[in-house]
C-alpha cells in the first residue's frame, strides 16, 4: 500500500509531468512532419541540436529566453537540412534522418569542444525561472498539444497537410503545393525538436551534455506512434511513458530492474505496431518522395 | 541499341557517385575546420596519417573497419530484398554479449570454442531481428520503426545482462573471457601492437559469402528479386514472407558477428557502451559501398580509416576528434541525395515504364 | 454560335514519342464531346495538356474567345476547366465534404466552415442529382459514389468545362447508366464534358460529336447522329476490323482442366468470383470475355495460385490444384502469362535472362542445389531468345531496356518453353505492337494445336473470337454462358457481357 501511495504521490505526478514535457513537444514536432508525409526518425538529433543551441545563447547573451528563441530558430532551420535532402533531392527519409542525427551529435561534442574547451559537460548557464511548481516549457507543451489538434483537425491548413501525407497526388489536383506544405510541417517539426531540447538543457538542467537527449527523440517517435498520430493520442503516450520513467527508482525498490521499466515504451509501441490493441496506421504517402506526374 | 554502353554508363555513375560525395564531404569538413581557425591540410594530412602512416596504424584502421563491414553488410543484405534494417546497433550488442558470455565457458578447445561463441554471436543478432522479421512478412509493419525499438530494447536489455547478471557486482564489464574463445591477434606474427585479429579475415570471408549468396545462388535470386518486385515474385512462386524473413535473419546474423569481433578479438569481455554506434555507421557504410559487399569493404576501410585517424588529428592538428562524424554524416547527406549530382549528368534515354 | 472551348494544331513530343501530332478539338457548350482512340492514342495527354500538366512544343488553347496560358491545374481549375481523372483523387481518410472543399476551404476565422462544407456540397448535389453522402469517409463509399464526388469536386471550383477521363471503367452496368443522366442533366444546365473512353457503344449512346485520336494524330471529328459503330472503329484502327488467324480445325483430347463451383474474394473483400465452374479439353482454347472488373483478374489469380479461393474445385488431369502455391501449380506444369507485365511477369531490373527463369529458377538445369548454374542459364537464352525473335539479342539487358512487345516475348517464351498442359494467357497482347501481336497469336495456336488447354482472358472481342474454339462471357463473377467461337458474334457477347441473355435480351435494360 505504501509504495502504491508513494507512485502516485503528488511528487511522481509532477515529475512525470516534467519527464513527459519533452516528450510531447518533440511527438508533437514529428507529428507534423509525418502526417505531411515526411519520415521523422531526426527528432533525437534535432532536440540535441536544440538543446545544445539554447545553452550556448544563454552563455552569450546571458538570457534563457534568448536561448530558447535560438533554440527554436536553430531547431527550424537544422530540419530544414532534412527537408530539403527528403523533399527536393528524394533522398531515404531515414537514411536522411540517421544522417541529421550523427551530425547533431558529432556537431554537439565538436562545437562543445570549440566554445566551451570540453567534451563532456558544458559550464552552467542562466537557466530558466519556475513558473509556479514547474518551468515554462510545460506549459508550453500543453499548448503545443492542443494548438496541433486544432490546426491539424480544424483549420484548412491542417486539412492540407492531411491530404498531402495520405494522398499527395490528390492534394496537387486541387493546387495544393505538396512540397511547400512539406517543407513547412518538417520546419515545425525543427522547431518544436529544438523546443523539447531547450527544455532539457534549461528546463530541466541549466548546461549542456554530450548525449543529454539519450534517446529521448526516439521515446517521442514512440509516444507518436502509440497515439496513433492524433495530438491527443501522443500526448497520452508521453505521459504514460513519463510515468514509468518518473517511477522507476520506486519500482526498483520493488525489485523490477529499472532496465525493464526503461523497455516499456518501445515494447508497447511495437505491440501497438503489430495491432494487438487496436492497429496503428502510419500515412498512407509516408516516405515516398513526391513526384509530379507520376502516380 | 546501345544496350551495352548504357550498362557501362550506369555502372561509371555507380562509381563516381560516392566518390564526388566523399570528395565534397571533405571539402566541406575543410571549410568547418578552416573557420574555426585550425589547417584543413594539416589536419588532412594528420588524419591519413593516423590512419595509414605505419604497419601498427594500417592494422587499427583494420581493425577499426572490422565490425562496420559486417554492420554494412547487415544494412546491405537486408536492402537487396528491399528492406531497411537500422537496428544493427542492437543487433551488434546482443552478439557481442552472447558471444561474451559463450566465450567464459571453460575447458573447450580452441576449434570448438572460437566456432561456438562466433555462432552464438550470430544466433543472438538474427532472434533480436526476428520479431520485426515476422511484423514485416505477416503483417506488413514497417521494420525500420521495429528495429528502432528493437535497438532500445536492447540497450536495456543488454545493460541489465551484462552489468546486473553477468557481471561481478561493482564491475562494468563483464568476466574476461576464456583464452580458446580469443580470436587469434595478427601481433603474434608482425611487429605491431594492433589488436586486428582473425575477425578482419572472417569480414573478409563473410563478404565473399555474401556476394556469393546474392549473386549466385537462387536463394540470392529469390531475395533479390522480392527486393525489386515482390509481385513478380509471387507470381514466381517465390514467396515473399519467406525471403524477408530470411534476409532479415541473416541480416541480424551478420550484424551479431560484429559485436563477436569486438568481445572476443579487440577487448575479451563484454563492456557497457564499447559501439560508438558502429549500427548505424553500417549504414552509412552500406551506402557508400552501393549496397556491394566490394563497395562495403572499401567504405568500411575508408571510415575505419576516419575512425582510428581522428586522434592522431586531434593530437597533431589540436582538431577536435568528431570532425570525423561531422564529415561522415556529410558523406551519408551526399549519397542519400544522390539527384544532386545526378541532375548535372545528362539524362540516358527515358525508360520503358510510365 | 462559338466554340466554348478550341484546342489548335496541339503537338506535344515526348523523348522518343509523338504524343499529339497537330491534334484540334473544339467544344461548344452544353456539348458532351467525345474523344475515342486505342490504348495509347494521345487521348490523355492531349487532356493533360488542356489541363496544364504538360505544356504542348505547339498549338494554342482558345477558351471562351480568350487565348490561354495554362501553367498548372491550378489555372485550369481557375478557368473553370474541371477534370475527372481515371484513377480517382481523393484522400481515402477523408471525408466526402472534406474532400471536395480540399484546397478553397470555407473559413470561419481560423477555422473552417464544415457545416458551410456541408451544405454547398449538399446544394451542388441536389442541383445536378449527384447523391452523395457528405459526411462518409471516402474510403468507406462505392465506386460509383467516389465518381460523384470527384465531379463535385469540379463542380464545387466553379467548372463550366468537365473532362471524363475513363469514366465507365470502373463501373457496373447500373452505374454506367446513373453516369449517363449525370452527364445530360449537366450539359442540360449549361455544362460542357469532354468524354474520354474507347469504348464504342457508350460514345454512341451519350456523345453529341466524336473526335478520334489514332497513334497520336486527330483523325477527324464526327457528328454522332451521323455515324455508326463501323465507321468509328476503322477511324480508331485506321483498317477494316478484321482479325483473321488462320486457325486448324481442332482436334479436342480429353478433358484436361476442371473448374467447379470456384469462388474468391478480391481484394477489397468483396465478393468477387461466384460459384465459377467450366472444363477445358486437350487441345481447346476456352477464351474468357467480360467487361474488365467482373472476376477475370480474380479467376486468373486463383487458377495461378496468386488468390486463395473461398470454395469450390480445381483440378488439372483430375488432380487437384485447389488452393495450392504458385510454385506447386507452376510444377504440375501450368503456365501463365500475366495481366500486368511490369507488375507480375519481369523483374524488370533483371536481365533478359534471369527473367527467362523466373519461376523456374531453382530446377535443374538451372540450378543444383543452392547454385545457380550459369553455363545452363546461358545456354537457354541464347536458344530462346533468337527463338522468340526478342530484341535486342542481348541477354545481358536489363528487361527494363526492351520494348513492350519485347518484354512480353520473354514471358511467352518463358513460359511456353517449359511445355504446359495449360497455359493461361491474360491480356497476352495489351501494349504490344502489331508484329508482336501476329507472333504471340501464333504462339499460342501452336500450344492449343499440339493438345495443350488453353484459357484466354483478354478485354479484345475480337481477339477472343478469333482465337478461342468456346468462349465463356463473366459479369459480375460468375460466368453467364458458354458459347461455341463459331456462333459467336461481337453483339451476342455483348449482350451477355452486359448481364443479358441471349433469349431475353439485357435483363436489367434501360
Amino acid at each position: 500500500m505504501e509504495i502504491l501511495t508513494q507512485i502516485f504521490s503528488l511528487e511522481t505526478l509532477s515529475s512525470t509531468l516534467r519527464m513527459a514535457t519533452p516528450l510531447a513537444i518533440a511527438a508533437i514536432g514529428g507529428l507534423y512532419s509525418e502526417r505531411s508525409g515526411i519520415i521523422n526518425i531526426a527528432l533525437e538529433g534535432l532536440m540535441l541540436a536544440g538543446a545544445f543551441i539554447a545553452v550556448v545563447v544563454s552563455y552569450f547573451t546571458g538570457s534563457p529566453w534568448l536561448g530558447l528563441l535560438g533554440a527554436l530558430v536553430f531547431g527550424g532551420l537544422f530540419a530544414m537540412i532534412h527537408a530539403v535532402v527528403s523533399i527536393k533531392y528524394h533522398a531515404d527519409q531515414v537514411v536522411s534522418g540517421v544522417a541529421i542525427n550523427m551530425l547533431a551529435a558529432g556537431g554537439t561534442v565538436f562545437m562543445l569542444n570549440i566554445i566551451f574547451n570540453t567534451s563532456g559537460t558544458s559550464e552552467s548557464v542562466n537557466a530558466l525561472p519556475y513558473w509556479g511548481p514547474f518551468k515554462p516549457t510545460v506549459y508550453i507543451g500543453l499548448l503545443v498539444v492542443f494548438i496541433a489538434h486544432y490546426v491539424l483537425f480544424k483549420t484548412p491548413f491542417g486539412l492540407r497537410v492531411r491530404s498531402v501525407g495520405e494522398h499527395p497526388h490528390a492534394a496537387d489536383s486541387v493546387g495544393i503545393d505538396v512540397e511547400k506544405i512539406r517543407y513547412i510541417c518538417v520546419g515545425i517539426s525543427g522547431i518544436l525538436a529544438g523546443l523539447a531540447g531547450a527544455h532539457l538543457s534549461l528546463g530541466v538542467l541549466d548546461s549542456f551534455r554530450e548525449g543529454m537527449t539519450a534517446g529521448r527523440g526516439f521515446i517521442a517517435l514512440a509516444a507518436m506512434i502509440f497515439g496513433k498520430w492524433t495530438p491527443f493520442g501522443a500526448l497520452g503516450a508521453s505521459l504514460l511513458f513519463g510515468f514509468s520513467q518518473a517511477v522507476q527508482i520506486r519500482l526498483q525498490g520493488l525489485g523490477i530492474p529499472t532496465e525493464f521499466v526503461q523497455m516499456i515504451p518501445y515494447i508497447f509501441t511495437i505491440i501497438a505496431l503489430a495491432g494487438v490493441i487496436g492497429k496503428s496506421t502510419p500515412p498512407t504517402a509516408i516516405g515516398e518522395p513526391f513526384e509530379k506526374g507520376k502516380r | 541499341m546501345g544496350v551495352d554502353k548504357i550498362d557501362i554508363k550506369e555502372l561509371a555513375i555507380e562509381l563516381l557517385i560516392p566518390l564526388l560525395a566523399i570528395i565534397f564531404s571533405f571539402i566541406i569538413g575543410a571549410i568547418i575546420v578552416y573557420t574555426f581557425g585550425y589547417d584543413p591540410i594539416e589536419t588532412y594530412a594528420a588524419l591519413l596519417q593516423g590512419a595509414f602512416g605505419n604497419l601498427n596504424r594500417f592494422a587499427d584502421t583494420l581493425l577499426a573497419a572490422t565490425p562496420l563491414i559486417f554492420t554494412g553488410l547487415a544494412v546491405a543484405f537486408a536492402f537487396r530484398c528491399g528492406l531497411f534494417n537500422i537496428g544493427g546497433e542492437g543487433q551488434l550488442l546482443v552478439g557481442g554479449l552472447a558471444a561474451a558470455w559463450v566465450g567464459t565457458f571453460d575447458g573447450l578447445s580452441v576449434v570448438v570454442h572460437v566456432p561456438l561463441a562466433v555462432l552464438a554471436a550470430a544466433i543472438a543478432g538474427a532472434i533480436w531481428i526476428a520479431i520485426p522479421a515476422v511484423l514485416k512478412a505477416f503483417l506488413g509493419v514497417h521494420e525500420v520503426i521495429t528495429t528502432i525499438m528493437m535497438n532500445y530494447i536492447a540497450y536495456a536489455m543488454v545493460a541489465y545482462l551484462s552489468l546486473k547478471v553477468l557481471a561481478n557486482p561493482g564491475e562494468i564489464k563483464t568476466p574476461p573471457i576464456e583464452a580458446s574463445a580469443y580470436l587469434w591477434r595478427f601481433s603474434n606474427i608482425l611487429d605491431i601492437r594492433s589488436y586486428m585479429n582473425l575477425g578482419f579475415i572472417l569480414a573478409l570471408l563473410v563478404l565473399l559469402f555474401i556476394y556469393y549468396l546474392l549473386w549466385k545462388t537462387t536463394i540470392g535470386y529469390e531475395i533479390r528479386a522480392v527486393g525489386i518486385n515482390p509481385d513478380a515474385a509471387e507470381y514466381g512462386g517465390i514467396s515473399a514472407p519467406k525471403n524477408i524473413i530470411l534476409a532479415m535473419l541473416i541480416s541480424g546474423a551478420l550484424a551479431g558477428l560484429g559485436g563477436a569481433e569486438r568481445t572476443l578479438g579487440l577487448y575479451h569481455y563484454y563492456i557497457q557502451g564499447f559501439s560508438p554506434g558502429y549500427g548505424f555507421t553500417g549504414i552509412a557504410v552500406a551506402l557508400l559501398g552501393r549496397n556491394h559487399p566490394f563497395g562495403i569493404l572499401l567504405a568500411g576501410i575508408l571510415f575505419g580509416a576516419l575512425s582510428n585517424g581522428r586522434t592522431f588529428m586531434n593530437m597533431a592538428a589540436g582538431v577536435p576528434i568528431d570532425l570525423v562524424n561531422i564529415i561522415q554524416a556529410i558523406i551519408i547527406f551526399f549519397v542519400a541525395a544522390d539527384l544532386i549530382f545526378r541532375q548535372f549528368i545528362p539524362n540516358k534515354s527515358e525508360g520503358g515504364v510510365a | 454560335m462559338e466554340p466554348i472551348l478550341e484546342m489548335k494544331a496541339i503537338t506535344k513530343r515526348f523523348p522518343g514519342v509523338l504524343a499529339n501530332d497537330n491534334v484540334n478539338l473544339d467544344l461548344y457548350q452544353g456539348e458532351i464531346h467525345a474523344l475515342i482512340g486505342e490504348n495509347g492514342a494521345g487521348k490523355s495527354t492531349l487532356m493533360s495538356v488542356l489541363f496544364g500538366m504538360y505544356t504542348p512544343e505547339e498549338g494554342e488553347i482558345f477558351y471562351k474567345g480568350q487565348k490561354l496560358d495554362i501553367d498548372g491545374p491550378q489555372d485550369a481549375i481557375e478557368l473553370g476547366i474541371g477534370m475527372v481523372h481515371q484513377h480517382f483523387m481523393l484522400v481515402p481518410t477523408l471525408t466526402v465534404a472534406e474532400n471536395i472543399i480540399l484546397g478553397s476551404e470555407p473559413k470561419r476565422g481560423l477555422k473552417i466552415d464544415i457545416e458551410k462544407a456541408i451544405a454547398k456540397v449538399n446544394e451542388l448535389a441536389n442541383k445536378f442529382g449527384l447523391q452523395v453522402d457528405a459526411t462518409a469517409k471516402v474510403k468507406d463509399i462505392p465506386v460509383g459514389m467516389q465518381q460523384r464526388v470527384e465531379i463535385l469536386k469540379a463542380l464545387y471550383r466553379g467548372a463550366e468545362v468537365l473532362i471524363l477521363d475513363e469514366p465507365t471503367a470502373v463501373l457496373t452496368p447500373q452505374e454506367v447508366e446513373g453516369l449517363y443522366q449525370i452527364m445530360e442533366s449537366l450539359t442540360e444546365q449549361g455544362k460542357s464534358i469532354i468524354f474520354i473512353t474507347h469504348k464504342l457503344k457508350e460514345v454512341l449512346r451519350i456523345s453529341d460529336r466524336i473526335t478520334v485520336l489514332r497513334k497520336g494524330k486527330g483523325i477527324g471529328t464526327v457528328t454522332t447522329s451521323e455515324t455508326n459503330q463501323k465507321e468509328l472503329a476503322r477511324m480508331m484502327v485506321g483498317r477494316e476490323v478484321l482479325l483473321e488467324v488462320e486457325k486448324e480445325e481442332a482436334d479436342f483430347g480429353e478433358v484436361l482442366v476442371e473448374v467447379s463451383n470456384l469462388s474468391a474474394f478480391n481484394d477489397r473483400g468483396m465478393e468477387a468470383l461466384n460459384s465459377v465452374s467450366f472444363q477445358i479439353r486437350a487441345g481447346e482454347i476456352l477464351g474468357i470475355a467480360g467487361v474488365e472488373g467482373n472476376g477475370q483478374t480474380e479467376l486468373v489469380e486463383v487458377l495461378t495460385g496468386l488468390r486463395e479461393a473461398t470454395a469450390g474445385e480445381y483440378n488439372l488431369h483430375g488432380d487437384s490444384l485447389y488452393n495450392h502455391s504458385a510454385r506447386k501449380i507452376k510444377e504440375a506444369k501450368v503456365a501463365h502469362i500475366p495481366e500486368d507485365r511490369h507488375k507480375h511477369g519481369l523483374v524488370l531490373d533483371y536481365t533478359v535472362e534471369d527473367n527467362l527463369v523466373l519461376g523456374y529458377h531453382y530446377r535443374e538445369p538451372f540450378a543444383k542445389g543452392i547454385n545457380l548454374n550459369f553455363n545452363n542459364l546461358a545456354e537457354h537464352a541464347n536458344r530462346l531468345i533468337p527463338e522468340y525473335d526478342i530484341r535486342p539479342q542481348n541477354k545481358e539487358a536489363l528487361a527494363r531496356s526492351l520494348s513492350g512487345g519485347n518484354q512480353q516475348k520473354i514471358i511467352v517464351a518463358r513460359e511456353f518453353d517449359l511445355g504446359p498442359e495449360f497455359l493461361i494467357a491474360s491480356q497476352p497482347t495489351r501494349g504490344v505492337d502489331v508484329g508482336a501481336i501476329e507472333f504471340i497469336h501464333r504462339r499460342i495456336l501452336e500450344q492449343r494445336d499440339e493438345g495443350k488447354a488453353v484459357l484466354l482472358v483478354s478485354a479484345e472481342l475480337p481477339e477472343v473470337i478469333s482465337l478461342s474454339d468456346r468462349i465463356a462471357v463473366m459479369y459480375e463473377g460468375e460466368i453467364v454462358d458458354i458459347v461455341d467461337a463459331a456462333e459467336a458474334t461481337e453483339e451476342k457477347l455483348g449482350i451477355l457481357m452486359a448481364g443479358g441473355s441471349l433469349e431475353g435480351g439485357i435483363a436489367n435494360g434501360s
